[in-house]
């Protein structure tokens, strides 16, 4: 299955949250499953720099060759930086998910949405949730 | 449920992302569908098409039934040749498209879409009813394997003594590949040149294996629907169901020269399509070439100053172009200034005439 490290929150709609514990800003892409599931990447498209988010908002999208989805962001706050590299080569989003393949940062106000355990998000791309 | 086909254990070993298909679970791709792409167009891909329907005409009119039934002139088609054709609805809308085998004088093999068999098979069932000729549906036992690619030929040859060199495009004959009797037809859907074999449903998986093995040192891969999908459209091949539907006519399509209306007698669909053959289209199918890099998709519409002039037929990412390209309905005279609406965003396009890839001969 899926790679899931334990190390992250995630949520519903396959993203991954990075350093929510220990650091007001967070990094945020989407999971190896969601990775899988979509195919080759051939396009990102990242939120702005300096733009204000709340949570559950469609801040971007993800194309592969066969369908295009949207990526929300779990957390609300100001997008602090983008990773250009991949917008310049989605394929990242595939070969390194969790890695190279990051998508936004976000300087964390409020609370986050809902988030889930990786114990929580292994059971529901498992399909037993 | 979807219907496996004979080959879903090999899909499975070999880690395929399956889907349903038209009621079919069909492997989606293997690892990158983009490789699988590349492999077609470089070397070679295999594919398992057994989702495709089977229908036999046989008797000594079954070509004069197949003329009534269709659009084509499938007399006149000399034994072991094929050729691409329609069947439409009486007011000319097409209900399908289909290939059609000539296997002997008083036999064919009508090959159509894995979504529409059932309906064309009941279709010809009712238009043979007059001729002295029995209409089978033998979808259920045959598999359909192709190896498609520029080093298809010299793959295949390692496992068959058939006439490959003599065997022309569009042609088929009965033959041993593997030492497992087969129809060895040179067809395909990829835009390359390439054999397509339909064998009886027990000896897919043995076939398969077998060409993979004398494939895999000429770079083979298997290839699943996702890239067969970007390969067709490159080749700007219709896809019934995108392009192709029972509320267009052939001559919409501009495939109106499937339309043999010099042949003998009556068929389905005649007078409405001999009403409207000389009618200016209002649309035409055409290729869209996005120039930044968002993919225009089935059923985006196609503007030009912000007015809709079309819709997208079908679109994805290109290989060979590096560029999402798009089939497209336009409205006759709208040639420049186009642009999809991709979810709000007016994304430029220029228009070119079909097919984007053309392999060299």
């Amino acid at each position: 299955m899926s790679n899931i490290p334990d190390d992250l929150s995630y949520t519903k709609e396959h993203e991954w949250v990075a350093g929510l514990d220990d650091s007001t800003t967070v990094t945020i892409g989407i999971t190896a499953f969601a990775a899988e599931s979509l195919g080759d990447v051939v396009f990102v498209q990242l939120p702005e720099v300096g733009s204000t988010v709340e949570p559950g908002d469609s801040v971007g999208e993800v194309e592969s060759t066969k369908s295009v989805n949207e990526i929300y962001s779990p957390v609300g706050g100001e997008v602090t930086e983008v990773n250009q590299s991949v917008v310049d080569d989605p394929g990242l989003v595939n070969s390194d998910p969790y890695g190279e393949g990051w998508m936004f940062k976000v300087r964390v106000e409020g609370d986050p949405e809902d988030l889930l355990s990786p114990e929580e998000y292994t059971a529901l791309t498992s399909g037993d949730s | 449920m979807s219907r496996p086909t004979p080959l879903r254990d090999v899909h499975e070993s070999l880690g395929a992302t399956l889907t349903d298909f038209a009621g079919w679970l069909m492997p989606l791709r293997y690892g990158s569908e983009s490789a699988e792409h590349r492999a077609v167009r470089e070397a070679a891909g295999l594919f398992d098409l057994s989702h495709m329907g089977e229908i036999f005409l046989t008797g000594p009119q079954a070509g004069e039934a197949l003329d009534y039934a269709l659009v084509g002139h499938l007399s006149a088609l000399a034994p072991g040749r094929a050729r691409y054709t329609m069947i439409v609805n009486e007011r000319g809308g097409v209900l399908d498209d289909l290939i059609v085998y000539r296997l002997g004088d008083e036999e064919f093999m009508v090959v159509a879409n894995a979504s529409n068999y059932q309906k064309v098979a009941a279709e010809l069932r009712e238009r043979a009813k007059p001729y002295d000729a029995v209409v089978e549906d033998r979808s259920d036992r045959y598999a359909l394997i192709a190896v498609q690619g520029p080093r298809a030929q010299e793959i295949l040859a390692t496992l068959t003594d058939a006439d490959l060199d003599g065997l022309k495009y569009y042609a088929g004959l009965p033959g041993q590949v593997d030492g497992r009797q087969a129809l060895i037809a040179r067809t395909g859907y990829t835009g390359e040149d390439g054999f397509e074999l339909f064998v009886a449903n027990q000896d897919a998986v043995p076939l398969w294996h077998a060409i993979a093995a004398a494939g895999e040192p000429h770079g083979l891969r298997p290839a699943g629907l996702s890239s067969r999908d970007t390969l067709r459209l490159e080749a700007g091949m219709p896809l019934y169901g995108n392009e192709l539907s029972a509320e267009l006519t052939p001559f919409d399509a501009g495939l109106g020269r499937v339309v043999k209306f010099d042949k003998p007698g009556d068929f389905v669909g005649r007078s409405a399509l001999e009403a409207v053959k000389d009618d200016p289209p209002r649309r035409r199918l055409v290729g869209l070439v996005a120039r930044n890099r968002r993919v225009p998709r089935h059923g985006y519409p196609v503007t030009k100053d912000g007015v809709v002039v079309g819709e997208v037929t079908s679109g994805a990412p290109s290989q060979t172009l590096g560029k999402p390209i798009a089939m497209a309905y336009v409205d006759t005279g709208a040639e420049s200034g186009l642009a999809v609406d991709i979810r709000g965003s007016h994304e430029p396009m220029d228009l070119v005439e079909l097919p984007f890839y053309r392999r060299n001969k």
